[in-house]
């Protein structure tokens, strides 16, 4: 068999193999094309909420939620994660990918179940559940097939990973030690497994029961089964995320981690750990539902050690940022890197924003909602929400929407259009996003707005109406405003991407290794301006902690023992 | 090219300011977060410590039913109230309304029974104290004591059907009369 045909690129010295080559462009098209999708379901959920049920009616809301929740969170995650999965294993470990005919099977199968779930929730939209389809709602049975088409379609890509991976540590062709971006896919390719064997263990015999071949499914197992897919799916994101933060550091201010050894334990410490994460959806019932042992030991102490991880990237990313400029020369003081940054490069602000934002909002904001009774104040209500956009949102769709950037020129060879607009488009849409986080966050905690609600005033005519306090409306319009200038940055994102490809000016070879300059900066630099912002992080997470279950502490007591 | 990892880097010493770093990440991930939470949990006079039973959802409703003729004072919207005293009390899910009233005395401490008997609901109180999870097939048990008087909203905050929006109900807290 011949070998498919291969280039190098000019600016990374990646090697770039036709098959793999055109499997990540079509699986960061899709992902797109799914993602502008996702941005146009938001508009009746985010009116609905600030306008009320008069402008956008509740069916309107549940159905547009439904779509936005898949098409976000899924599709658009996943499928530019599989296009990440095919470029680390193909382009950085230099290897042919395995088997591309199951490769292009999986894109089949991912693609037909998002296509069917999308044509389900216009077709019939009544009849469809939220993001967490709890038994014993039922949905029609075509909805589980479909998520289940996709699922499967998502193991082939993930299986096509690790036979590459496997060829090339074979072949060695990456050299002595497998580079850090590709154990970084790695991780987040092993998480995907646990991940989607959950989704088909939950999925497979709601299928079987939606079509009455089964009588019934325990709703408290089908709902902690359920949950090892819904949140372990968001671990993958997390691992992925960071993933593109080390590639970014590299490619905006060739920046690399100053120590590989502490940048791969935190991603083995995620391994071990992270996807206990989902335990914390199971703390809402009395510890009598599950074993307090299990309890304690998966949301008390092994999360924790995932915990760890996080703390050690959110160290070293940024250190490997401050290494980079540095190096270059912008060497004074404690934060003259910072100010010298290339803040026009939408990849770099792009980067530092899914920094900052992931650190502040989600990361702070999970680890608190997952200790053991904090979810008493945050389960259902829209602080969750607050917080998955602080995580997935301005942490891992700003960070791939920056590596977007970079894949323009290497895998399209087009020039990215209209660089003016770019260099905006990340701040919009990353503190809009943030202004909406935080707004959701404390319409969530301290007044308890629930999430999935399609009438947050006047109930629907319910007698038993009561009012939120008025300062909630200041909030609720703190969160349309955030809502409204990160839709403009999302849709602006997808507006370049679509423009440069088709009228992006077409690269040479020549101007590739010009503009998109990919080196490490050589030499040695203490990171001290990062050393003292983790410093002041560590600080405002314990206070954020502490006050969180000061709050906490003035409910009704309940669950005394 | 750093894409790859240097030849010698699990040799590679780590720098002070990162063996700091590691030590105070590590003491507060693993240290303090672990336990606080315990101690919380253990200490804390609001935590999720309660009993969970399975139960059939019709003989649930049943329990509900009788609870509510013992203890009825009057109605409310049309939904039943009831005064109990002290001691266990029963309330139940069902789409999209909660049943029934609950009139409760401020500082006295309930055993709150919860069940659904349909979908998934969401068990919410407003102004906001605390949220749960519910769904058929369970009842959980709360030990719970009500510290202000007041008029309270339950607001249904897990999806359970089309009607969702308007599963309201309330809970009546008195002065204590002691």
């Amino acid at each position: 068999m011949a070998l498919p045909l291969e280039r190098t690129c000019p600016a990374t010295g990646l090697k770039l193999f036709g098959v793999a080559e055109t499997l990540v462009r079509w699986n960061a098209v899709a992902a797109v094309v799914f993602l502008l999708l996702g941005f146009l379901w938001v508009i009746p959920t985010t009116l609905n909420r600030v306008l009320g049920p008069e402008v956008v009616p509740p069916n309107l809301y549940y159905q547009a939620t439904f779509l936005h929740g898949w098409n976000m969170l899924i599709f658009w995650i996943l499928f530019f994660e599989v296009a990440l999965l095919y470029f680390a294993a193909s382009a950085i470990l230099k290897t042919p990918l395995a088997l591309p005919q199951l490769a292009w099977g999986g894109f089949g199968l991912m693609l037909g179940g998002a296509v069917l779930i999308n044509y389900l929730g216009m077709a019939q939209p009544l009849s469809f559940l939220p993001f967490t389809p709890y038994v014993p709602l039922k949905a029609p049975s075509l909805f589980y097939l479909a998520v289940l088409l996709f699922a499967v379609g998502a193991i082939l890509a993930v299986l096509v990973f690790f036979l590459t991976l496997h060829r090339a540590w074979k072949t060695k062709a990456y050299g002595p030690s497998m580079p850090l971006a590709a154990f970084g896919a790695l991780t987040a390719a092993i998480l995907a497994t646990s991940t989607l064997l959950s989704g088909a263990i939950a999925f497979i015999p709601a299928f079987l029961w939606s079509l009455g071949l089964l009588p019934s499914l325990d709703p408290l197992w089908w709902r902690h089964t359920y949950w090892g897919f819904g949140h372990g799916a968001q671990q993958v994101n997390l691992a992925a995320m960071v993933t593109a933060w080390y590639l970014l550091a590299l490619f905006t201010v060739g920046g690399t981690t100053p120590s590989e050894r502490l940048s791969r334990i935190a991603f083995l410490l995620y391994l071990l750990g992270i996807n206990l994460g989902s335990a914390h959806h199971l703390l809402t019932e009395p510890t009598g539902a599950l074993s307090s042992a299990w309890t304690w030991v998966n949301t008390g102490y092994l999360i924790h050690v995932a915990v760890l991880g996080s703390l050690i990237h959110a160290f070293s990313v940024p250190a490997a940022i401050e290494r980079g400029l540095r190096i270059k020369g912008f060497s004074q003081g404690l934060f003259t890197w910072l100010l010298r940054a290339p803040w026009g490069n939408p990849g770099f602000s792009a980067l530092f924003l899914s920094v900052l934002l992931f650190g502040l909002l989600g990361g702070v904001s999970g680890v608190t909602m997952g200790s053991y009774d904090m979810n008493l104040k945050w389960h259902n209500t829209l602080a969750v929400v607050g917080h998955f956009k602080g995580t997935v949102v301005v942490g891992t769709s700003l960070a791939f929407m920056g590596l977007t950037y970079y894949l323009l020129p290497l895998l399209f060879r087009r020039k990215v259009v209209l660089p003016r607009l770019a260099a905006w488009q990340p701040w919009l849409f990353g503190l809009g996003m943030a202004l909406l986080s935080l707004a959701m966050m404390r319409l969530g905690v301290v007044y308890g707005l629930p999430r999935r609600f399609g009438d947050t005033f006047q109930f629907g005519g319910s007698p038993f109406g009561f009012a939120y306090p008025p300062e909630a409306s200041t909030l609720l319009v703190a969160m349309g405003v955030g809502g409204a200038l990160s839709l403009a940055g999302g849709l602006l994102f997808v507006l370049l991407v679509v423009g440069s490809l088709l009228w992006g000016k077409r690269l040479s070879d020549e101007e590739i290794r010009l503009t998109y300059a990919v080196r490490s900066e050589e030499g040695s630099v203490t990171p001290k301006g990062v050393y003292l912002l983790a410093l002041l992080f560590l600080a405002f997470f314990l206070l954020y902690y502490l006050y969180n279950h000061y709050f906490l502490s003035q409910a009704w007591p309940i669950g005394v023992r | 090219m750093a894409l790859y990892p240097p030849k010698d880097w699990h040799n590679e010493p780590v720098t002070p300011e990162e063996r700091t770093w590691l030590t105070l990440a590590a003491l507060f991930a693993i240290v303090f977060l672990s336990a606080f939470m315990g101690i919380w949990h253990l200490t804390g006079r609001q935590t999720t410590h309660g009993e969970a039973y399975r139960v059939d959802p019709q003989a649930y409703r049943q329990k509900v039913l009788e609870f509510t003729e013992q203890h009825r004072v009057g109605e409310l919207n049309g939904i039943p109230v009831v005064a109990p005293p002290p001691g266990d009390i029963y309330l139940m899910a069902q789409a999209f309304s909660w049943y029934p009233v609950l009139k409760l005395e401020e500082g006295e401490t309930y055993r709150l029974h919860v069940g659904s008997v349909d979908f998934p609901h969401g068990f919410s109180l407003y102004p906001h104290e605390w949220s749960l999870q519910l769904y058929p097939g369970y009842e959980w048990v709360y030990t719970f004591k009500p510290t202000e008087a007041g008029e309270y909203t339950l607001v249904c905050n897990d999806y359970c059907g089309l009607g969702h929006h308007t599963m309201l109900g309330r809970i009546l807290v008195e002065k204590s009369r002691r």
